[in-house]
């Protein structure tokens, strides 16, 4: 008993990070998501051809990869300096789970039935008024439970900056698995539990979002 | 007589290799109630999207209360409209649909307030009340903070006339606002449209298959047939007096 609440005080100590990384990193990629997915739609060729060659380069290369090209490979190559490893954790993490989201932007924009768009269009809405009024806020609706997917996913993600060093959950149980490796089992069974709590709260919003995403939408 | 208040000039319309309309020469008069009748597949639908500015006429010119509706004038050549342009021109046409196209995210009322408000830009206790009024005369004055999905279609199809009349249109489009309907819901929206037609002095056009109905309410009446208007006129001259074989078929396919 004593092992394991020595053992839940030694993981906890890394929740600060696990949670501060996951927030700023979730904010991050909605922003990226939005501005990237909208660009995607935009008349301007140019625009669209750019975000997606970001997409795809985030989508198909290793997010590990990615953290270490963040980490090692861009302060070197363009004498670039990301801030601390926490931002450089955030930014990787949101530029890799903000590629996924702009695509579940873009395609709940293009979800919404051509009715709504004529309908407003019979109202005489310009073409702003008509995605600020009409397809935005329905889009929304139906972006929601797979944001809330895409972000228990980042949760599971944020286990990754332990790799460049940052005290997460995940880095805490290694320490002391490193110091005791008899007690690997029941230190890996705990960090899983703690994700696992970690996620309720999101698996509640989830669920949550697809009842609202029912309601109020035409397609 | 008064000035047309639509004209159409020899447009024509192709989707791909497709013409669907071949050349429609045809005037609106300011409060006239127009009812277009046809086969399906004939460009009933088309003509009055082109209007609506939903669809653009591949050649030919729709004049809107004189003003070209799909072509606009820019250093002395006339070149194909911009929104702006059209924005300016179809703010007089209203338009009901097929499948009603409420906006479902908002209630009813709200339905009918946004675009005065966000459109016209009008005092919002003036739209407000108006609207109320709008919904309590198509007969849901009951349902104002209900959503569209909590209403049957004969509902939703009467929420739609009422949200399209609160901008006060001059022109009012129908496109088969009853046939998505469920049979026993038709007559309560045919209704509102009697009463529409019966008590304001807007111009109306129908595409519809409620024969009778249309007859019944219309100035003129179009027969559309393979993309051409095969025949016009007073209801009575079109349905009685017509010896066009085709329409005499098509009416005969109705009366069983």
């Amino acid at each position: 008993m004593d092992n394991i609440i020595s053992i839940i005080t030694q993981v906890a100590k890394g929740l600060n990070i696990t949670i501060s990384v996951l927030l700023a990193a979730a904010l991050l990629s909605y922003f990226i998501a939005f501005v990237a997915g909208l660009c995607r739609l935009s008349k301007n060729i140019f625009l669209r051809k750019f975000t997606g060659l970001y997409i795809e380069i985030f989508r198909g290369t290793s997010l590990i990869v990615q953290l270490f090209w963040f980490y090692y490979a861009i302060p070197i190559l363009f004498n670039i300096d990301l801030g601390s490893n926490w931002s450089i954790g955030v930014i990787a993490i949101a530029m890799n789970y903000g590629a996924y989201l702009s695509e579940v932007v873009r395609g709940s924009i293009l979800s919404v039935a051509d009715g709504q768009t004529e309908a407003a269009t019979a109202l005489n809405m310009s073409s702003f008024q008509r995605m600020r009024l009409i397809i935005f806020p329905q889009a929304v609706r139906m972006m929601l439970p797979e944001f809330g997917n895409y972000t228990i996913q980042m949760l599971k993600g944020t286990s990754l900056v332990s790799l460049i060093g940052m005290g997460d959950i995940l880095y805490h149980g290694n320490i002391m698995r490193s110091t005791n490796l008899s007690q690997a089992p029941l230190i890996y069974l705990i960090i899983l539990i703690f994700y696992f709590v970690l996620a309720l709260p999101l698996i509640w919003l989830t669920r949550k979002g697809e009842k609202i995403a029912k309601k109020g939408v035409a397609s | 007589m008064a000035e047309p208040i639509v004209r159409y000039e020899d447009v024509h319309k192709s989707f791909g290799d497709v013409e669907v309309l071949k050349g429609i020469d045809l005037d609106i008069y300011p409060a006239e109630k127009v009812a277009i009748i046809g086969p399906s597949g004939s460009g009933k639908t088309t003509i009055i999207r082109m209007l609506m500015t939903l669809e653009n006429p591949t050649s030919g010119d729709i004049i809107v209360d004189g003003t070209n509706l799909w072509k606009m004038e820019k250093n002395g050549e006339m070149v194909e409209a911009n929104e702006k342009h059209l924005r300016s021109v179809r703010g007089d046409i209203g338009m009901v649909f097929q499948h009603f196209n409420l906006f479902p995210h908002m209630t009813i009322l709200e339905n009918c307030m946004t675009a005065p408000i966000n459109v016209k830009k009008e005092d919002k206790k003036e739209v407000r009340e108006r609207s109320i009024q709008m919904l309590e005369r198509v007969g849901l004055g009951d349902k104002l903070n209900n959503y569209p999905s909590q209403l049957s279609g004969g509902q939703k199809q009467r929420v739609a006339m009422a949200r399209a009349l609160v901008m006060r249109p001059k022109i009012m489009l129908f496109d088969e606002v009853t046939s998505a309907l469920d049979p026993e819901l038709v007559g309560e929206v045919l209704e509102v449209i009697r009463d529409i037609a019966k008590n304001d002095d807007m111009a109306m056009v129908l595409v519809t298959h409620e024969m009778d109905f249309a007859l019944d309410i219309a100035d003129k009446v179009l027969f559309l047939d393979e993309g051409v208007i095969a025949e016009q006129g007073s209801a009575s001259d079109v349905i009685e007096h017509s010896s066009n074989e085709r329409l005499q078929g098509f009416l005969s396919r109705f009366r069983g």
